[in-house]
């Protein structure tokens, strides 16, 4: 249920130095950049931090510039759209830019920052919605019981938490090999994709290591993937606001018709961007066709653990990823 | 199954026991929230699904929700279609309500409030927003832009309010403005999309009555005979 929000105290700072110092002030402050997940999680009044602080007027967060390595950095604070509509991102990594050019709608991606995106909470039903969960802090999985409702929710790494990585984007991250560039009291440090998204085996209340305090300023992408073949899919109930069910995105080198170095990455079937290793040994190094599409199939979703209502991802996912090896046939 | 009652907000549900267990646990790091204290948290989830109606509630004088803390001045610039004026916004205030019930421009509707319908959409500098996702403390500095913005000041109908009129683009109307605005921003950067093209950049904005098609019509007519 959407509400007038909490009163809350709302600074915005122009400059990083200014957020940081706010952050390290304000130990419960909560940090906005497009605010598109955060306004829903407070007009739905489940969260109520007194102190926000909008990273929007801070220049140095947004914009897109090329790396020496061939790569891009990209702030954390660009829009989506700018993401999406960026010769640059397009002309090296085009499957970044179809990716953000996915997600949600468009007034949202004008809007909704490339950071925010990669950095939004969970939308399990039950705990957008206030339940005291696991997640929340409480002592009880809601979506993960004989009659929940959990159609959207995981089939693998679940740990007491069943809910699934949101974002669009995240799964390219860790297909590119993304470098999340994150200041920390003061320092900055570099945490790659396949480390920033974490599971609830490590902290069930958090999508990725940022603490409270840490900024994230940007994304570095290497190089080694620019010009790749890629693929990517969103099944969603509709293509517009919906969340992604099952994604898939891939990056494939092809050479003389064999698929050389590839990543596969899903969305949706996992707390954390799912990367497909085993479809990735199968197909490195072959030639795409028939047989292949079937091996994959076969391999693509081993050790998945459906929930009551969400068997029918297991298919979606395996047709997905012959979805994506067909594309480089 | 335990703790699986019905869900009453209104009942504090018990602290301690279950986050000692989870520090407790070698493997998870200690219970911390991740950007709210644990009071505010709390109180968060005790308040949800409490209904609040009244619009006095709206523009309450912001008691602040901490008294040690002081954020951004309420007075602001604020410029809508062209005309810049001062404005007392609260800090969790939306572009939509001030836009509604602070400047009296009531052609931008909210419909569902939550990003989810595209009634309130207005632009931002040329680009479509949701102005009931929007804090209208990040729009200093920003020309907005609303429905009463689209037709010349003589009244003269843009091409786009023209060809949903002859058309028959609207049926109850309500989604209307949004419609105008994102097909206006459109044609403003680019005057001959594609229908696929006209597809996508309306994509965000519903309409209940299903009246797509119509709207189409209208767009592609406005790009025509612009
Ligand atoms: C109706 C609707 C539909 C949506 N559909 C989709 C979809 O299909 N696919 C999808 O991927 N997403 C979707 N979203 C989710 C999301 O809101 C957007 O993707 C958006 O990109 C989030 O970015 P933001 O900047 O607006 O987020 P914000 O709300 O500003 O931030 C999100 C989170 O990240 C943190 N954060 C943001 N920037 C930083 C930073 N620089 N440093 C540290 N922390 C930071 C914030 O504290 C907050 O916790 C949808 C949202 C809505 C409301
Ligand atoms: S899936 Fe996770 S977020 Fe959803 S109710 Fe269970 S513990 Fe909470
Ligand atoms: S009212 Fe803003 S999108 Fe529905
Ligand atoms: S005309 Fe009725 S909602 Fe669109």
């Amino acid at each position: 249920m959407s509400d007038v929000m909490h009163n809350f105290e709302l600074y915005q700072p122009n400059s990083l130095q200014g957020a940081a110092d706010l952050l390290d002030e304000f130990d419960d402050a909560w940090i906005i950049a497009g605010a598109k997940d955060s306004l829903g999680w407070f007009k739905d009044r489940v969260k109520q931090p007194a102190v926000v602080v909008d990273l929007g007027g801070i220049p140095e967060l947004a914009g897109i510039e090329p790396t020496d390595d061939g790569g891009v950095y990209i702030g954390a604070a660009t829009t989506l759209t700018d993401v999406s509509e960026s010769t640059l991102v397009k002309e090296r990594f085009q499957i970044l830019s179809v990716a953000a050019s996915n997600v949600a709608s468009p007034q949202i991606r004008n809007s909704g920052t490339i950071g925010g995106n990669i950095s939004q909470d969970t939308r399990c039903v039950y705990y957008r919605d206030g339940f005291p969960c696991y997640r929340a802090g409480g002592n009880t999985c809601y979506a993960n019981t004989p009659t929940a409702m959990n159609r959207e929710h995981a089939l693998f790494e679940v740990s007491r938490c069943v809910a699934v990585t949101p974002s669009d984007t995240a799964p390219a991250m860790v297909a590119l090999g993304a470098i999340m560039i994150i200041r920390r009291d003061g320092e900055e440090m570099e945490v790659p994709a396949s480390e920033y998204f974490i599971g609830p085996e490590i902290d069930i209340t958090r999508m990725t290591v940022l603490e409270p305090g840490d900024i994230l300023l940007g994304i570095r992408i290497p190089g080694e993937w620019a010009n790749a073949r890629h693929y990517f899919e969103k099944i969603a109930d509709r293509n517009t606001w919906d969340f992604a069910l099952v994604s898939v995105t891939m990056v494939a080198k092809v050479a003389g018709g064999a698929i050389g170095d590839v990543a596969m990455v899903c969305g949706g079937v996992q707390c954390t961007p799912r990367r497909l290793t085993e479809v990735e040994d199968v197909i490195r190094g072959e030639v795409p066709g028939p047989e292949m599409e079937n091996l994959v199939r076969r391999v693509a979703s081993r050790g998945a653990k459906p929930l009551n209502f969400n068997h029918f991802k297991v298919p979606l996912m395996e047709n997905l990823a012959a979805r994506a090896v067909r594309s480089l046939a | 199954m335990d703790g699986m009652g019905p869900y009453d907000p209104t009942v504090d549900f018990p602290e301690g026991p279950a986050i000692a267990e989870i520090a407790a646990d070698g493997n998870v790091k200690p219970w911390r929230p991740l950007h709210v204290s644990r009071r505010n948290f709390l109180r968060g989830v005790v308040c949800s699904g409490i209904v609040i109606g009244g619009s006095s509630y709206l523009f309450s004088t912001a008691t602040p929700a901490r008294a040690d803390v002081r954020g951004v001045e309420r007075m602001m610039s604020l410029t809508v279609n062209g005309k810049t004026r001062r404005v007392d916004v609260a800090p969790n205030e939306t572009l939509g309500y001030t836009i509604r019930y602070r400047l009296g421009l009531t052609g931008t509707k909210i419909g569902c409030n939550q990003a989810e319908c595209g009634a309130c959409t207005v632009m931002a500098d040329g680009r479509t927003i949701y102005s009931c996702s929007t804090l209208t403390h990040r729009m200093r500095g920003i020309n907005i832009v609303t429905v009463e913005g689209i037709a010349a000041p003589d009244g003269t109908l843009h091409p786009v309010q023209r060809a949903f009129i002859e058309e028959i683009g609207p049926q109850c109307g309500f989604c209307t403005p949004g419609q105008v605005v994102a097909a206006v921003a459109l044609l403003n950067s680019n005057p001959n999309p594609t229908e696929a093209e006209a597809r996508v950049a309306m994509s965000g904005n519903l309409c209940r009555c299903g009246a797509y098609d119509h709207y189409m019509r209208g767009i592609m007519k406005a790009a025509r005979e612009g």
